[in-house]
């Protein structure tokens, strides 16, 4: 039996609300197919099966919002029968899986918020989540006074401004913490701009690669030589992530942050991470991200872009250990050979977090990501 | 029009005495309402005025003499049946009930049951447990009559015309602690109906349900809850079958509260179809959950501590409608 929990998808994600089931019961479920859409703070996600199996039961509705770790749906497994699942569906049936707490749930069994009927009623009208108020009423029960006051104010929180909270938890904890050490260093792009140059001088605009997926990828590169700077720090020790999935801060354009993952970075030749990326650009501002992207990231990376300035100080998204910042691309004088000469350069910074590495590692990996953008070529290549 | 003071009893006694004078056909009929001028002395003085044709006496046999009311009210006559308690009506259920609540269905409407069966209710007056029952629910709960309970001097006076002019059986309960109750009467007194419920006191924040013997302490706490900031609206409801669900639901669509206040036990109670019928029709006009004030599970005791404790006393209905309102007692 395989019980289908609603996934965290993101270290500030704490609660999700169905928006569709994408299976019904019955349909055969394999290993990678989208199953839900779940809206979360940040998007509609729709959030993928790590199992086969056949669809036995879906536990909850479109509409219910509930906590991470909820069980949504329960899978039957090759060579199980219905009856040997029925026990555990009926007991999940059981427990009112509908919470929506806006506090933690004290002792895992979670509660419904107590909206009175009337309150319920002139939310709706009024367009306010009552799972949103603090109640007043009895047992602390959300009444129409509750809902008439929040209405009162000048507006409901919009979901920029609830994106914004969760950063601002996300950062918050991240610098509550995580003991930072920063490192910086200018890396020459002579030969990575004439790589590209050279590269898109026969492409038409849509095909151009762009700087980007080369600086992603010289980070994963290094990654795989300094391994102790992918993955995430939990309960107090550091795990290795398995695989370099790169999460890409990407902005949003109504405000708001989103650093959904290119999966197996290393395995990927250049054009398949240019288009790769473009897309996930694409979908993250269209708000159908999936799952998995949001969930896997194992290091971030973050590129203030031509409308940027020099150099960040990247702050890192928790459970990760390590960012990587690249500022803008700026022609600058150079000591090449003992001669000075204009020379495209980009600071490129770490953000590390100083339980799991040190400065000297973190210094030994940064300079593995400028010497790999002097070779961009190397890096066009898939990894063997 | 003048106003002059007057009690419950007097405002009964007036209404009798102007049914007997306005309608020949009208007769009193209970035990000891003739020469001993009945229980509560509601009919004091009238043996002597109307003579025994009017004011008849009874042997003690609540069956029979209901029985011979039904029979005088099939057979023309506007019968007034006193019964001393609530409690001895038992006896009567099988004419009640199974007599002059169905006559007019079972005869496909030939026949009709036109009279009018009052008795005392409720305790308060140290009786015990065979003579302070509030049974209006029992009455209540069946179709075919009409329940009333005057908790107010106008009632008192006024209901009684309009209850002999209902072709249809009418249950009239009057409580025994209200007898006694004094205050202005208008003179004339003003015609009342039998079919709607009253709002006592106008109030936004909570709506107190309630009827009968509990109307005055609802009153009291009402007062106490006015100093606590509580704007309580008071529903009498006059008529207890049927119920007019119109002036109740429209209170509770104002308050969006209810409490309802009723001295039958609490199982199966008035409050009980109350609160329920609430549900059915004002659900998501509910910003609270309903709640109750009724008495305690016991037969009434004797003492008057333990009386008072199980009975819905002031206290006990402050305290629940602070709890509805959701602030401290």
């Amino acid at each position: 039996m395989i019980e289908f929990r609603l996934p965290s998808l993101g270290a500030d994600m704490d609660k999700g609300t169905l928006l569709e089931w994408r299976v019904q019961p019955g349909d055969n479920v394999k290993k990678g197919d989208v199953v839900a859409v779940i809206d979360t703070t940040k998007a509609a996600i729709d959030v993928e099966c790590w199992h086969d199996g056949r669809v036995e039961a879906l536990l909850i509705e479109p509409g219910d919002e509930v906590p991470v770790g909820t069980v949504m749906a329960v899978l039957r497994e090759a060579g199980e029968t219905a009856e040997q699942l029925r026990a555990r569906i009926d007991a999940l049936r059981a427990v009112p899986t509908v919470p929506t707490s806006r506090v933690t749930p004290v002792a895992g069994v979670p509660r419904r918020v107590a909206v009175s009927p009337a309150a319920r009623k002139r939310a709706a009208e009024l367009g306010i989540d009552p799972a949103e108020l603090t109640g007043t009423g009895t047992d602390g029960a959300i009444t129409l006074a509750d809902v008439e006051a929040a209405a009162t104010k000048v507006h409901a929180p919009g979901r920029a401004e609830v994106m914004r909270q969760t950063i601002a938890a996300a950062m918050s904890r991240s610098k509550r913490e995580i003991p930072h050490y920063y490192l910086a260093e200018d890396v020459p792009l002579a030969a990575a701009t004439a790589f590209l140059a050279e590269h898109n001088s026969t492409r038409s605009v849509t095909e151009r690669l762009l700087l980007a997926p080369l600086l992603l990828q010289a980070v994963a590169r290094a990654l795989q030589r300094y391994p102790d700077f992918n993955g995430f720090f939990r309960d107090g020790a550091f795990i290795r992530g398995i695989g370099i999935h790169v999460g890409v801060a990407i902005t949003l354009r109504n405000g708001g942050l989103v650093a959904p993952a290119l999966r197996d970075v290393p395995n990927k030749d250049l054009d398949t991470l240019n288009r790769e990326l473009l897309d996930l650009v694409q979908r993250a501002r269209a708000g159908s991200l999936k799952a998995s992207e949001l969930s896997d990231a194992t290091i971030t990376v973050t590129s203030l872009g031509e409308q940027g300035v020099r150099s960040v100080f990247p702050i890192i998204y928790p459970p990760q250990v390590a960012i990587v910042g690249f500022g803008r691309v700026l022609e600058q004088p150079w000591v090449i050979d003992g001669v000075v000469r204009p020379v495209p350069l980009v600071t490129a910074s770490l953000g590390a977090d100083h339980r799991t590495s040190d400065g000297h590692r973190g210094g030994l990996f940064l300079a593995a990501v400028r010497e790999l953008l002097q070779r961009p070529q190397q890096l066009a290549q898939a990894s063997p | 029009m003048t106003a002059r003071t007057t009690t419950y009893r007097e405002a009964l006694r007036a209404a009798h005495r102007e049914a007997l004078e306005r309608d020949a056909r009208v007769f009193i009929m209970g035990e000891d309402v003739g020469k001993y001028g009945g229980s509560y002395a509601v009919t004091k003085g009238f043996f002597d005025e109307f003579g025994p044709e009017r004011i008849r006496d009874t042997p003690l046999s609540e069956l029979a003499f209901v029985g011979i009311g039904v029979g005088a009210a099939l057979g023309g006559q506007r019968p007034i049946v006193e019964i001393m308690t609530v409690n001895f009506s038992l006896l009567a259920l099988d004419q009640i009930v199974n007599t002059a609540a169905t006559v007019r269905h079972m005869s496909g409407g030939q026949f009709s049951v036109p009279i009018v069966i009052r008795m005392a209710t409720g305790a308060g007056r140290q009786l015990a447990a065979q003579h302070s029952h509030s049974l209006e629910v029992w009455y209540a709960h069946v179709p075919g009559i009409r329940v009333l309970a005057p908790a107010t001097l106008e009632d008192a006076r006024g209901m009684l015309w309009p209850a002999l002019e209902d072709p249809d059986p009418v249950v009239m309960f009057e409580h025994a602690q209200l007898y006694n109750l004094e205050g202005e009467l208008a003179d004339p007194a003003p015609v009342v109906d039998i079919e709607r419920a009253a709002v006592r006191r106008r109030g936004r924040d909570l709506s107190v349900v309630t009827y009968g013997g509990s109307l005055p302490r609802v009153n009291e706490a009402v007062n106490a809850l006015a100093q606590q900031g509580i704007d309580a609206e008071v529903i009498d409801l006059r008529v207890l079958r049927p119920l007019d669900w119109d002036t109740i639901v429209a209170s509770v669509r104002k308050t969006h509260r209810v409490l309802v206040v009723d001295e039958g036990w609490r199982t199966c109670s008035l409050a009980a179809e109350i609160i329920t019928g609430l549900i059915e029709r004002a659900f998501y006009d509910l910003d609270a959950p309903p709640a109750r004030v009724c008495s305690e599970e016991v037969p009434m005791p004797y003492p008057k501590h333990l009386e008072d404790a199980a009975l819905p006393m002031p206290p006990k209905i402050v305290a629940a409608a602070c709890r509805v309102c959701g602030t401290a007692a």
